[in-house]
């Protein structure tokens, strides 16, 4: 077992690990955080996307070890309260159906906005490629991650 | 005490479902963690066909191991899985145990059970299950399964053919007797993997004491999974609860009596304590239903001028290695569609169903009707090259009139209502096709290496599976009703109960706006209970776009009755005549008495306290309504394709999709148009994208999201989305059923797209996934052969 430091949602933890536990299981069994699902074992669906230090990344593919030290935000840690203008931007556009995929897709997306504030529609679909959506057909997400961006530049 | 002024039924409602999903709070069978529970995990074949001796003892050992057990250890516990669809009186049914016993039949068929404290002990401890494999011969092509000698996937049985079926509409001999034309094609619809976002899980907590156990499932059909559990296991239906709590999607992937659940649901009783299982998502495309599955052969006959004479159509269907719940039938479901929405004098149906040694198939997004649809949509295109008749005016010459409704078509069904012409006038404008094929004209001229092509599909479906005699007769051996209960509680608020089970639908939304309208209440004070058989215990659950035409109608029916109720009440409380009475707005007027009033909330309080009551009313403002359907319901649409096919590297791309259907009354126009936005990608999917591959020794080779391919955002166009509104006739809100039109209109619209960009280099046809290669390979052969 190994010991790690992180900050998950904006509470620190100390925790002992398996050293082969993947950042999603830490997140999910020990901290609770069953907000972030996990959709495949190959990395390829993003479901399971957090952002660590500010940056998209899936969990599955880090072991929680990778992450002592780290700042961890999954999608309960996004809103505080209320909600951010990506979910919301995802509520209003009808962005989601099963909802499955939602949570790693509105953190890739609030990552994607951070680096490239007004993306063009290319943008935003080469931006969530990493993310598998089986319901939506893409369409209502990109035109809601287009929307948030909007709201997230008004506002800055 | 407030009341709606505006009519829900036709607003873009945003959905009350979306809160928890985007914040995290979700409640996937996966999340729940329930003390003192131990994991499982499944020993499963690496061989197609093995005779397998399994010793699960070894593992007994492990760190952290409850139990282990083979196929063997358990075969006197563990019932054989359903099929409850007997498609013929002779079909042949293999017993399906959960664990196989002596035989594996596909790669990923579970042979072996762990259980364990934690997921990683358990599945640790499946390397330590020693097995020995004595391989036998794999048969995985339909008609190599179907030779003489060839290797059986079922000893026992004695064959490789699960069941013969056929039927005849009209004279078919005599109308391909002479005919001028005829166009004879042969089709494959590929195996597909249905690839729902959450993977399967099942958590079974039982209560030792009292026998009773909580069953929480990933699954579209929480109300058959009771029934199956206690049909197989003899614990009554009673003592069995059981919840599809968050799901992740289904596809009708998740509309299926899996063998996890029944392990699961046995090992919990046998070690008294929850046992949950989840999937890995490798386990997901070997062990979860696949699709389609088919090579279809056709033939047309015509006049001269095209109008269609007759249709045959022999198919032959993949059943995989074993039946699951409906795997027979659906090639079947197909058989009254292969017509379409076209006028023909006879029609020849044939299928067989075939074993091999792969993955079961089982409902997939439309389950048999995107199967004859593409093959009808693309026996037209061909029949108009045939005769140099654009496509479209093809159609316009074969399909059924607005005039003509209801029309009885070939195969046995009747079309309530529909109108092709308006659906294809608006589909035309909106794609510019005279524009389009003006550019394609000019790109054949120029010879411009990417080349246009306009795909055209006009489909019609039939949703809402029922009426139950109608599946009856064609041994179906459960029902199609659905059931609802609308009760408003002593505060106004009101509960709506029904017996679907969504997995992403919106029903929560949906039928809060049909409640709200019928009762006049409030849009939020609406709540929908659903997917859990203590709260909802009469349902059959949610596939074939059978929610809303029929579920959502037996929620208006148990509303109306509750309407009528509290009429009865607030006559007695206002001291006139029902017929005195008006309702709007939630209120009960008395005509002509300005004042006199009360609100359906007043009323359902004093129907809860029931101190002044006509003689003989029941207390309290509730109903129940079991609806069994008159009939189906036949969405259909137009949509049109224009897709630029790369000639020198094969690859293709869709430059604009228009999309109009027609899907009736429409109650959430924002829901309805999502619908079709998710099953457009599934259906363009299949034309462009996905196979499910296996090599000659049967290992799926297309077994990760890397090798399948699913469609990501930069692999989908934008769509083009309009309808027209034709109410159905066969129920009493007009609605239809949207969840599998864009599966099944998509992927001919796709592919005669494709098809009509190469058809001047000769070719005819490409095979499905029209991938770069596909398309590449067409291409050489067509010039080789020109």
């Amino acid at each position: 077992m190994t010991r790690i430091s992180v900050t998950v949602d904006g509470a620190e933890a100390v925790d002992e690990v398996e050293p082969r536990t993947l950042l999603v299981q830490y997140l999910r069994e020990q901290r609770g955080r069953t907000g972030t699902p996990v959709g495949c074992d190959t990395s390829n669906c993003g479901a399971c996307t957090v952002l660590v230090d500010g940056r998209a990344v899936k969990s599955c593919a880090l072991l929680a070890v990778q992450a002592d030290g780290a700042e961890v935000t999954t999608i309960q840690g996004l809103a505080n309260g209320e909600l951010h203008p990506v979910q919301k931007a995802f509520h209003e556009r009808h962005a989601l159906q099963c909802g499955y995929c939602t949570p790693g897709m509105i953190m890739a997306a609030v990552d994607l906005l951070n680096e490239v504030p007004d993306p063009d529609e290319r943008q935003v679909r080469e931006g969530l490629e990493g993310n598998l959506c089986r319901c939506t057909g893409y369409q209502n997400i990109v035109a809601a991650v287009r929307d948030a961006a909007a709201e997230l530049r008004g506002a800055s | 005490m407030t009341a709606t002024r505006d009519r829900e039924v036709g607003t873009a409602r945003r959905r009350k479902e979306d809160a928890h999903l985007i914040t995290g709070q979700t409640t996937w069978t996966d999340n729940i963690q329930l003390p003192g529970t131990v994991h499982a995990a499944l020993l499963r074949s690496p061989m197609a066909h093995a005779r397998i001796r399994v010793d699960a003892s070894p593992a007994r050992h492990e760190p952290g191991v409850v139990a282990a057990y083979s196929g063997a250890d358990l075969a006197d516990e563990l019932a054989g899985l359903p099929s409850a669809w007997q498609v013929t009186p002779d079909w042949v049914a293999p017993e399906h145990k959960p664990l196989a016993t002596d035989e594996a039949r596909y790669v990923g068929d579970a042979i072996a059970v762990v259980v364990a404290d934690t997921r990683a002990h358990a599945v640790d401890a499946l390397d330590a299950i020693e097995v020995e494999y004595e391989p036998l011969p794999v048969v995985l092509d339909m008609e190599q399964a179907m030779a003489d000698g060839a290797p059986l996937v079922h000893q026992d049985a004695g064959t490789n053919v699960c069941f013969r079926y056929s039927d005849t509409f009209g004279d078919v001999d005599a109308a391909f007797a002479d005919a001028p034309v005829r166009v004879r094609r042969r089709f494959v619809q590929q195996r597909l993997v249905p690839c729902a976002m959450e993977p399967r899980a099942v958590l079974v907590a039982p209560v030792p004491a009292t026998g009773e156990y909580t069953v929480w499932s990933a699954t579209q059909i929480p109300h058959f999974v009771r029934l199956f559990l206690a049909l197989l296991s003899g614990v009554p239906e009673s003592r069995i609860r059981v919840i599809a709590p968050d799901v992740g999607g289904g596809f009708g992937s998740k509309l299926d009596i899996y063998a996890e659940e029944l392990l699961a649901f046995v090992l919990a009783g046998k070690l008294g304590r929850p046992v949950k299982w989840t999937e890995t998502r490798s386990e997901a495309f070997q062990a979860t239903i696949h699709g389609r599955d088919q090579i279809q052969d056709l033939e047309l006959a015509a006049d001269a001028d095209g109008r269609i004479r007759g249709l045959r159509v022999d198919l032959l269907a993949d059943m995989g290695a074993y039946l699951q719940l409906l795997t027979p039938a659906i090639p079947l479901l197909g058989r009254a569609m292969f017509p379409g929405i076209y006028k023909m004098d006879a029609y020849r149906f044939g299928c067989t169903g075939v074993f091999t040694d792969k993955t079961p198939t089982d409902a997939y997004r439309g389950a048999g009707r995107p199967e004859a649809t593409f093959a009808i949509e693309r026996m037209l295109d061909e029949l108009a090259a045939e005769l140099s008749v654009d496509p479209l005016e093809m159609r316009r010459r074969n399909w059924i009139g607005h005039d003509e409704f209801p029309y009885d078509q070939i195969a046995g069904l009747t079309y309530d209502s529909g109108n092709y012409e308006a659906a294809t006038a608006r589909a035309t404008e909106l794609f510019d096709y005279d524009g389009m094929r003006a550019e394609q004209a000019r790109r054949r001229e120029t010879q411009d290496p990417v080349q246009l092509g306009i795909g055209i599909s006009t489909y019609t479906e039939m949703c809402g599976l029922a009426p139950s005699r109608w599946l009856g007769d064609r041994g179906y051996a459960g029902g199609g009703w659905e059931a609802a209960t609308v009760r408003i509680l002593p505060t106004g608020k009101v509960e709506a109960v029904v017996g679907t089970s969504p997995h992403g639908q919106g029903h929560v939304t949906t039928f809060s706006q049909l409640v709200a309208d019928t009762l006049g209440v409030p849009f939020d004070d609406v709540e929908v209970i659903h997917g859990d058989t203590a709260a909802a215990p009469a349902g059959l659950d949610t596939y074939g776009s059978r929610s809303l035409a029929v579920g959502g109608v037996a929620v208006w029916r148990a509303a109306q009755r509750v309407l009528g109720k509290a009429k009865t009440l607030a006559a007695h409380l206002l001291e006139v005549s029902e017929d005195d009475l008006e309702f709007s707005g939630g209120s009960f007027a008395v005509r002509g008495t300005p004042g006199a009033t009360k609100s359906i909330q007043e009323v359902a309080f004093a129907a809860f306290a029931a101190h002044s009551m006509p003689d003989g009313f029941e207390p309290t403002l509730s109903a129940d309504f079991v609806l069994e359907p008159d009939d189906f319901s036949f969405p259909h649409g137009t949509h049109l394709c224009a897709a630029e096919v790369d000639t020198e590297t094969g690859r293709v791309t869709i430059r604009s999709y228009v999309a109009v259907d027609d899907v009736g009354t429409v109650v959430n126009p924002m829901i309805v148009e999502g619908q079709v936005h998710g099953g457009l990608a599934q259906g363009i999917a299949q034309a462009l994208h996905e196979v499910a591959r296996y090599d000659a020794d049967g290992n799926l080779i297309t077994g990760t999201m890397v090798d399948y391919t699913p469609p990501s955002a930069v692999d989908l166009p934008a769509f083009t989305l309009d309808r027209t509104e034709t109410p159905s006739t066969t129920n009493p809100l007009g609605v239809k059923g949207v969840g599998e039109a864009g599966t099944i209109a998509s992927t001919p619209a796709v592919v005669n797209a494709v098809v009509d960009a190469l058809r001047p280099f000769g070719v005819r046809d490409v095979p499905m996934p029209c991938t770069p290669e596909h398309v590449w390979r067409a291409l050489s052969e067509a010039r080789g052969g020109a």
